[in-house]
């Protein structure tokens, strides 16, 4: 049921295994650049790459140059997260899985495992300033790394292969990898540490706890450790709920302007044209208030059941709505029928929106879906029949 | 979370307190609290919490722990 998020770059620069010392130091090409204004995007140019503009440069180190990212988004980046965000080519917006290094990282340094999708990539640099790590890329196919956990993508046969492709163990001494709590779904510990010897430490869910969860000597809290679910986390998930809808809306808005064409005289088409809008204005009512009011003012709506949610808070958009088609400008059967079809509307989209949050478990969801789709089809039905009914 | 709960009494979590060795990964793994560990032992605490991630249930190393959420 849970979406997937998912999402940019092309590759970055091959990270092939070229031996030498392990350099903590910039490299040659950057240390010759020192003086000149450093354009990585230029001077590490190959034919057929295009160098990811989050890269500074690379470092050099006994498993090969690593790039060197960032920590501060640029105009690109925010493009990226808005284009995500609204749900426009997410599935494209994926990093090349491996190693890259902040700041100026050394045998010492903490591994920070992350995914290849480019929204949760931004998310843990930007956190990171000031602070000297590598960063561990499992490729979950351009997915978030809670998503890609339940899909088992972030999984302990990626880490454990991904340690072993990079050459970690050549890299760091200590042993240890970090990982997001939310990969705990897909990584077992016990395993990773059986299978690379690696030790996997837990780290906090929100990527800017970890500068705290380091100075803390790696240990998360119970605030670090608990996901949230706030009215600015819910409101940004709604683009993507719109837009995942588009292609079904349209459908039923054909389908709503032919049936508000039959009438006494079989089939008009200016009937079809004057009904057609008051209908679709009622399905744009439910789908405000399904898709977007219900999924953000979540908590404040009675009942537990999302669907119910959003048969509350459909009633009330569908209450507004007939106040612009009161009589005489429609009749009560034709207001009725439309008015279910918002709360219908309203319903079948909140429901949806279980699959996106953070805390709805599928047995509930499966219960709730039990109890409500025959609920809504007759709603729907209903809807349908006392429509064409107010017609003659 | 406090604020925001869904359905009671539905989650598939099962913990076989004989198994558990205490360990605490169930615990810190978990996003929403469910469990507790006290003498040494994990138990469930907020049972209704519970999303069916599976986190507790890929990290504990005896088997303790069980989840069956369907096809959700």
């Amino acid at each position: 049921m849970k979406p997937f998020d998912s999402g940019c770059c092309g590759g970055s620069v091959e990270q092939g295994k070229i031996s030498g010392s392990l350099l903590i130091q910039p490299s040659m090409e950057e240390f010759k650049k020192t003086e000149a204004p450093i354009d990585p995007l230029k001077d590490h140019d190959k034919p057929g790459y295009r160098l990811c503009s989050f890269v500074r440069g690379f470092l050099k180190t006994d498993v090969g140059l690593i790039p060197r990212v960032k920590t501060d988004l640029d105009k690109s980046d925010l493009l990226s997260t808005v284009m995500i965000r609204a749900g426009i080519k997410r599935h494209d917006y994926r990093i090349s899985p491996g190693l890259y290094a902040v700041g100026t990282p050394d045998k010492y340094s903490e591994v920070l495992v992350t995914a290849n999708f480019k929204l949760t990539f931004d998310h843990l640099r930007r956190e990171l300033n000031g602070l000297s790590a590598w960063i561990l890329v499992l490729d979950t196919n351009g997915v978030n790394v809670w998503c890609a956990a339940g899909k088992k993508t972030f999984s302990t046969h990626e880490l454990v292969n991904r340690i072993k492709t990079v050459s970690l163990s050549e890299l760091v001494t200590h042993g240890r990898v970090i990982v997001p709590q939310l990969g705990a779904t897909g990584v077992s510990a016990v395993e990773v540490k059986k299978r690379s010897g690696f030790e996997v430490v837990f780290g906090p869910v929100r990527a800017k706890d970890i500068p705290l969860f380091l100075r803390n000597n790696r240990k998360a809290d119970e605030r670090m450790r608990t996901v949230t679910f706030s009215f600015f986390e819910r409101l940004i998930l709604t683009p993507v709920e719109l837009k995942l809808i588009v292609k079904p809306v349209l459908i039923t808005a054909i389908v709503l302007f032919v049936i508000s064409g039959i009438g006494p005289g079989l089939f008009s088409i200016s009937q079809a044209g004057s009904r057609g809008l008051a209908a679709v204005f009622f399905l744009f009512a439910g789908i405000l208030s399904g898709a977007v009011i219900t999924p953000t003012f979540l908590p404040f709506i009675p009942f537990r059941e999302f669907a119910a949610k959003g048969i509350i808070s459909g009633g009330i958009f569908a209450a507004v709505a007939s106040i612009f088609f009161s009589p005489p400008m429609a009749g009560t059967t034709a207001l009725m029928g439309l008015s279910l079809l918002t709360v219908t509307s309203s319903s079948i989209l909140a429901m949806q929106f279980t699959g996106a949050t953070p805390f709805t478990s599928p047995s509930g969801v499966e219960k709730e879906m039990r109890r409500f789709i025959p609920a809504q089809a007759v709603g729907l039905l209903s809807a349908t029949g006392l429509w064409i009914y107010s017609a003659f | 979370m406090t604020a925001l709960r869904y359905l009671k009494q539905v989650s598939t979590l099962r913990l076989n307190e004989d198994l558990c060795i205490g360990c605490g990964l169930c615990a810190q793994v978990c996003p929403h609290q469910v469990f507790t560990l006290e003498n040494g032992k994990a138990g469930i605490i907020d049972l209704d919490a519970c999303m069916e991630c599976g986190a507790c249930v890929n990290n504990c190393p005896s088997k303790a722990i069980e989840v069956h959420p369907g096809v959700g």
